[in-house]
């Protein structure tokens, strides 16, 4: 696995607020074609981390390599070379709210690609079906989806371009644990389609168990452990251990038993130690 | 409802990325139109051009066509959906040499092949215009009598505060005294400076073709006391504190505080719209007296300057020439206006719902209505008091 390019490179990252260090000296590595799930706790930095890869936030030192683009110094989301590769899902969704479902889906398509309106709207269709949506919300505005249609919908968006990289706040948050579990089979299923290589910000340890290959956790500032849901078990940090073998982490372990997913046994990098 | 980001700028965007070169993908067709090959990248980037190239090559052959993929390089959703379309508009095609993934992609956009509108169905013109009058026309309706039970509701909140012996929030009212009085005087004392050198100006300009520069001082001394001191200061407040208002019990509306405040018992005008009803029916008289002196200030100023009028001879001519009742008449407009701006800037924020654009449209009206209110009230007050013989 070592000899593989990674697809995000980051490297002595240091984010702070004030004096207040988010992190210090933080170290990540996102192969091509696997999904990594990002755990920590609440106010561990997950999101800034995500929003420092994809440049909307400026990190006080490190460096940070995105498709093999360096995106410090560089404004990158003015680059559309990357910005055309990468798929964001945002907690909330963010879908503009003047557009309905389907024109939200060709906003991308529109800003790069001259098609024709007739295969845009083609294509706007299979993405809204793909994403599990029926097609009565193609032409529906966000405020009138609930909240699960909404992150289908996102993700639709966030897929419009056929990305290589799709970013994923807590996709799953605020979703019943029906729908939750359908959107971990979407993105599992997605990302298999598609070769899509996944970074995933989660609280939610079933998604861990049923799609992550590999699961980075910030503690301390820092990537503290990298490696399967298996191996994170017996991984000795008193954070990682109540997180994994507390009452909802075995729960969670358990459900997963039946060899749902490649999540204890799949293809994986061996555990690495930061 | 508008929104920063609409269907009309979207449309008007030039693509970022130029159609590629024409070595990346290429198609062509044997010459009996039973074999189409597909070379190259099969990817969003060169769907464009493939789909002209296809159109074209294919003009004049319906029947099925074997499609190869054995020479493509590269596949996604958009080349595997610009193949799938071949094959279902024409039945009895198939697909020869397409690797795994162009199978697999293949397979999965066949599935999600379902078609759906891209906006809602929209009315003809005539219909949708008058839904609109006949909406707007309702929701005028609807905001009057919402508004006036507002204003019901506030006085009654004020008058339980009163009566259950607990009074009101002492404290609430004073940093509302602050936020929107003390905080203000800066800008309304500056603005009513201008408006009076303005005004002074204006007027000497005109009645010096008369040789009556000397009622400048009766034009900046009367006009200021009685309306537009009063008057510009009700404007400016409308806009600084009425959106406020509305903006922070909207943002409060949005985060459940509200709600919040119903379960625990608290009542939310009781708690939101009574202290910043009663700051600013205190503090407008008082901003507007400061406005209307540092307006007559500015004209003062002008009139030394520009007329060679002293300041002692201004102040006496002042006092000859406007009447008390004036001041009094612009002063007891004053608390009205200011319960009334406060009370329309707190009725949008409760208005809020739904998402963040409906705090910002609720901040807008609030500020729209409170001016407009504001201006027909003032209109009101003039007729009612030259009716009283106050001229």
């Amino acid at each position: 696995m070592a000899e593989r390019e990674p697809i995000i490179e980051v490297r002595g990252l240091v984010n702070r607020f004030g004096k207040q260090a988010v992190h210090e000296g933080l170290d990540l590595d996102v192969y091509p074609g696997e999904i990594l799930g990002v755990v920590g706790g609440s106010g561990a930095g997950k999101s800034v981390l995500m929003r420092s890869i994809i440049g909307l936030r400026k990190p006080d030192e490190g460096s940070i390599r995105v498709l093999g683009q360096e995106v410090l110094g560089a404004d990158i989301t003015q680059d559309p070379g990357i910005t055309r590769r990468w798929g964001v899902l945002f907690q909330g969704g963010a879908l503009f709210s003047g557009l309905t479902v389907a024109e939200n889906v060709q906003v991308p398509m529109r800003e790069y690609f001259a098609l024709s309106d007739e295969l845009m709207d083609e294509i706007a269709a299979y993405k809204i079906s793909m994403v599990g949506l029926p097609p009565e919300a193609g032409p529906k505005y966000p405020s009138e989806l609930s909240g699960g249609m909404r992150k289908r919908a996102a993700l639709a968006r966030a897929l419009a371009l056929d990305p290589m990289l799709l970013f994923l706040d807590e996709p799953t948050a605020g979703l019943d644990p029906i729908a939750a579990d359908g959107f971990d089979k979407l993105i599992r299923t997605l990302a298999d389609t598609m070769q899509l290589t996944v970074f995933l910000i989660t609280h939610d340890l079933d998604t861990l168990h049923a799609i992550c290959d590999r699961v980075a956790v910030i503690a301390d500032r820092k990537i503290i452990a990298s490696g399967t849901v298996a191996e994170l078990t017996r991984f000795e940090h008193p954070w990682v251990q109540e997180y994994f073998a507390g009452p909802r982490g075995r729960a969670a372990a358990v459900a997963s038993e039946p060899g749902r997913g490649p999540g204890v046994d799949g293809p994986h990098a061996p555990l690495e130690v930061g | 409802m508008q929104s920063a980001f609409n269907r009309e700028e979207l449309q008007d965007r030039m693509p970022l990325i130029a159609p590629p070169d024409a070595s990346a993908t290429h198609a062509s067709l044997t010459a009996d139109g039973k074999l189409l090959r597909l070379e190259g990248r099969l990817t969003i980037a060169n769907a464009a051009k493939l789909e002209v190239e296809l159109g074209s090559l294919l003009d004049g052959f319906d029947g099925p066509v074997a499609i190869d993929l054995s020479r493509v390089e590269r596949i996604d959703t958009v080349g595997a959906w610009i193949v799938h379309r071949l094959l279902r508009d024409r039945p009895g095609s198939e697909v020869k040499g397409g690797s795994p993934t162009a199978q697999k992609l293949l397979t999965e956009v066949a599935a999600a092949d379902r078609p759906c509108a891209v906006r809602p169905v929209a009315e003809p013109f005539l219909e949708r215009e008058l839904v609109r009058l006949g909406a707007y026309m309702v929701e005028f309706r609807d905001t009057l009598m919402a508004g006036l039970s507002f204003v019901g509701l506030t006085i009654i909140s004020a008058w339980q505060a009163f009566r259950s012996g607990r009074g009101v929030r002492v404290n609430a009212i004073t940093v509302q005294m602050e936020q929107v009085g003390v905080n203000a005087i800066g800008i309304i004392g500056l603005m009513s400076f201008l408006i009076g050198i303005v005004l002074a100006q204006q007027g000497a300009t005109q009645l010096k073709q008369f040789g009556a520069e000397i009622f400048v001082i009766n034009l900046v001394g009367r006009v200021t006391f009685r309306e537009l001191g009063i008057l510009l200061t009700a404007i400016m407040v409308a806009g600084r504190s009425a959106s406020a208002f509305a903006a922070q019990i909207g943002s409060m509306q949005l985060a459940e505080e509200v709600d919040a405040m119903r379960t625990i018992g608290v009542d939310p005008v009781e708690v939101l719209v009574l202290p910043r009803v009663i700051a600013l029916t205190l503090m407008l008289p008082l901003l507007a007296f400061y406005a209307s002196i540092l307006a007559v200030i500015g004209g003062g100023l002008f009139t030394w300057a520009s007329l060679d009028i002293p300041p002692a001879t201004y102040v006496q001519r002042l006092r000859e020439v406007v009447p008390m009742s004036d001041v009094w008449i612009g002063l007891s407009k004053a608390p009205v206006f200011g319960a009334i701006i406060a009370i329309i800037g707190c009725h949008q924020g409760f208005q809020v719902s739904g998402n963040a654009e409906s705090v910002g449209i609720r901040t807008t009206r609030a500020v729209v209505e409170a001016i407009f209110i504001v201006i027909v009230l003032d209109a009101f007050f003039a007729v009612f008091y030259s009716a009283l013989g106050y001229n």
